[in-house]
């Protein structure tokens, strides 16, 4: 055999041996709202363990994501913040019919990394501070809720200029994290783990619940890593963890 | 048509002020470095130009990352800030000057710094010998001298300012009039899928990019043709 038949024999072996592994283990790429982010890797991690399917994460606020996947991003499953986008994306033609569901129902806090900063809606009419961190309102649907909660309280206009906003509700999180901002509105989810600070866990009449919807787009829909994936998160173990996380597990919708 | 929103110029003139204060704190701060670089013996002048030039290699992440922190309450900016009672620079204009000042810095040093280097010791010597003092020479022959350099410094720092985004995604809390500069504005329009909006300003752009490389092939022609 000549070297470069060898060679060829190799690449061949190679190539045979990641198709016959890629067959054996498939994998999916998932667009996840920032919100999700701890708990979509616990459950990738808990999905993977079970199935050896492997599951690619990207993370960004759900108006990024949305509009990626609107240019033919390579996701196969978006994980939104919301359940607008989802149903969009079904009537686009990019999401696949009847597979939107409910995964999780966030919940707003309003935290402070300082303990005793937070006291509940009375630390909003005070007023007593420089910047309240929130979401971009536009783009994540944790920055709308807190817009709603404002409002309800009748204090928006007043706490208008202190609102400094985050691209994601992650960014939001880390404008109060490394103190630029002294509080502000962000995800229970981002907490968990978590009891430094002080922190109010805003009423649920304040603003309008963020359910949080799961929606199967066609570039996965034959894809049994994907497909599995969404069925695995409606499962007992994806629910554990997504409760743990500070979430009520959706009803299915 | 729908009708435009009406605070959708209001980045552009943000940005206008922000681009044009940079550059003028530059020119000052920028043009004794430059001239140090180009006139000192040091053995270690070059490790202080390689940091002047280090915006150039460095992804915006890693400079907003750290003045995320720096201007924050645990850092410098915090202090500063709490001279007039604020707790942190970040989300502040002040912010945005500092981080344009670091990130564009290399943009105007470079090329005040190779005019100054290619005016040569001769033109320095005669006035010395024509009893200019040093400070007055500066200012008669070499400024003069350089203007081409002060001029394409001035052009690119401008321009490389406004075209600034990842540090100020960062840092600026998207203030509309304070931290809302062009590039976030675009971004959160495409984002938030005010594609009209979007098109609108990024063509803008465009045609500012292109205005702006023609004008400094169009002075390095100039000066090319004089000098020759």
């Amino acid at each position: 055999m000549t070297p470069s038949g060898l060679v060829r024999l190799a690449l061949g072996v190679a190539l045979a041996s990641l198709i016959g592994s890629n067959a054996l283990a498939a994998q999916t790429n998932v667009a996840v709202a920032a919100n999700f982010t701890d708990a979509a890797k616990e459950i990738a991690a808990a999905f993977k363990q079970k199935t050896g399917h492997d599951v690619v994460l990207s993370f960004g606020s759900s108006g990024q994501l949305y509009n990626q996947i609107s240019q033919d991003a390579p996701f196969q499953i978006m994980l939104s913040a919301d359940d607008e986008r989802p149903k969009k994306l079904v009537q686009d033609g990019l999401g696949v019919q009847g597979s939107t569901f409910t995964y999780a129902i966030g919940k707003l806090v309003l935290w402070s990394k300082s303990p005793d900063v937070v006291k509940g809606d009375a630390t909003l009419k005070d007023s007593k501070f420089a910047k309240l961190s929130i979401a971009n309102p536009t783009a994540a649907p944790y920055g709308a809720a807190a817009i709603e909660t404002l409002k309800a309280l009748k204090i928006y206009e007043t706490l208008e200029p202190k609102i400094v906003q985050g691209n994601s509700i992650a960014q939001a999180f880390q404008f109060i994290d490394t103190g630029n901002a002294e509080l502000g509105f962000i995800a229970l989810s981002q907490l968990a783990g978590n009891t430094s600070g002080s922190r109010w866990l805003v009423p649920q009449e304040l603003y309008t619940p963020i359910r949080q919807d799961a929606v199967l787009l066609k570039k996965g829909a034959s894809n049994e890593a994907a497909t599995g994936f969404m069925t695995f998160l409606k499962g007992p173990e994806a629910r554990a963890i997504i409760e743990k996380f500070g979430y009520a597990s959706g009803g299915q919708s | 048509m729908e009708s435009l929103p009406a605070d959708i110029w209001q980045p552009v003139r943000l940005t206008i002020e922000l681009a044009a204060i940079t550059t003028v704190i530059l020119l000052f701060v920028g043009t004794p470095i430059a001239w140090w670089l180009a006139r000192s013996k040091a053995w270690w002048k070059e490790a202080v130009a390689a940091l002047v030039a280090m915006p150039l290699v460095l992804p915006p992440t890693v400079l907003g990352f750290y003045l995320l922190v720096l201007l924050g309450p645990n850092g410098p900016g915090g202090q500063i800030a709490s001279l007039w009672g604020a707790r942190t620079l970040a989300f502040t204009f002040e912010g945005l000057v500092i981080a344009s000042v670091l990130y564009s810095m290399p943009f105007v040093v470079q090329p005040i710094r190779n005019a100054f280097a290619a005016i040569g010791d001769r033109p320095l010597e005669v006035a010395a010998t024509l009893r200019a003092s040093p400070r007055r020479a500066f200012w008669t022959v070499a400024v003069p001298l350089a203007r081409p350099g002060f001029l394409t410094g001035a052009v690119l720092g401008f321009a490389h300012t406004v075209g600034e985004f990842g540090v100020v995604l960062m840092i600026g809390g998207n203030i509309p009039g304070e931290t809302k500069v062009l590039s976030v504005a675009i971004y959160d329009y495409v984002e938030t899928s005010q594609w009209r909006e979007a098109n609108i300003l990024a063509a803008g752009m465009l045609v500012f990019a292109f205005a702006v490389i023609l004008t400094m092939t169009l002075i390095e022609k100039r000066v090319a043709r004089v000098g020759a």
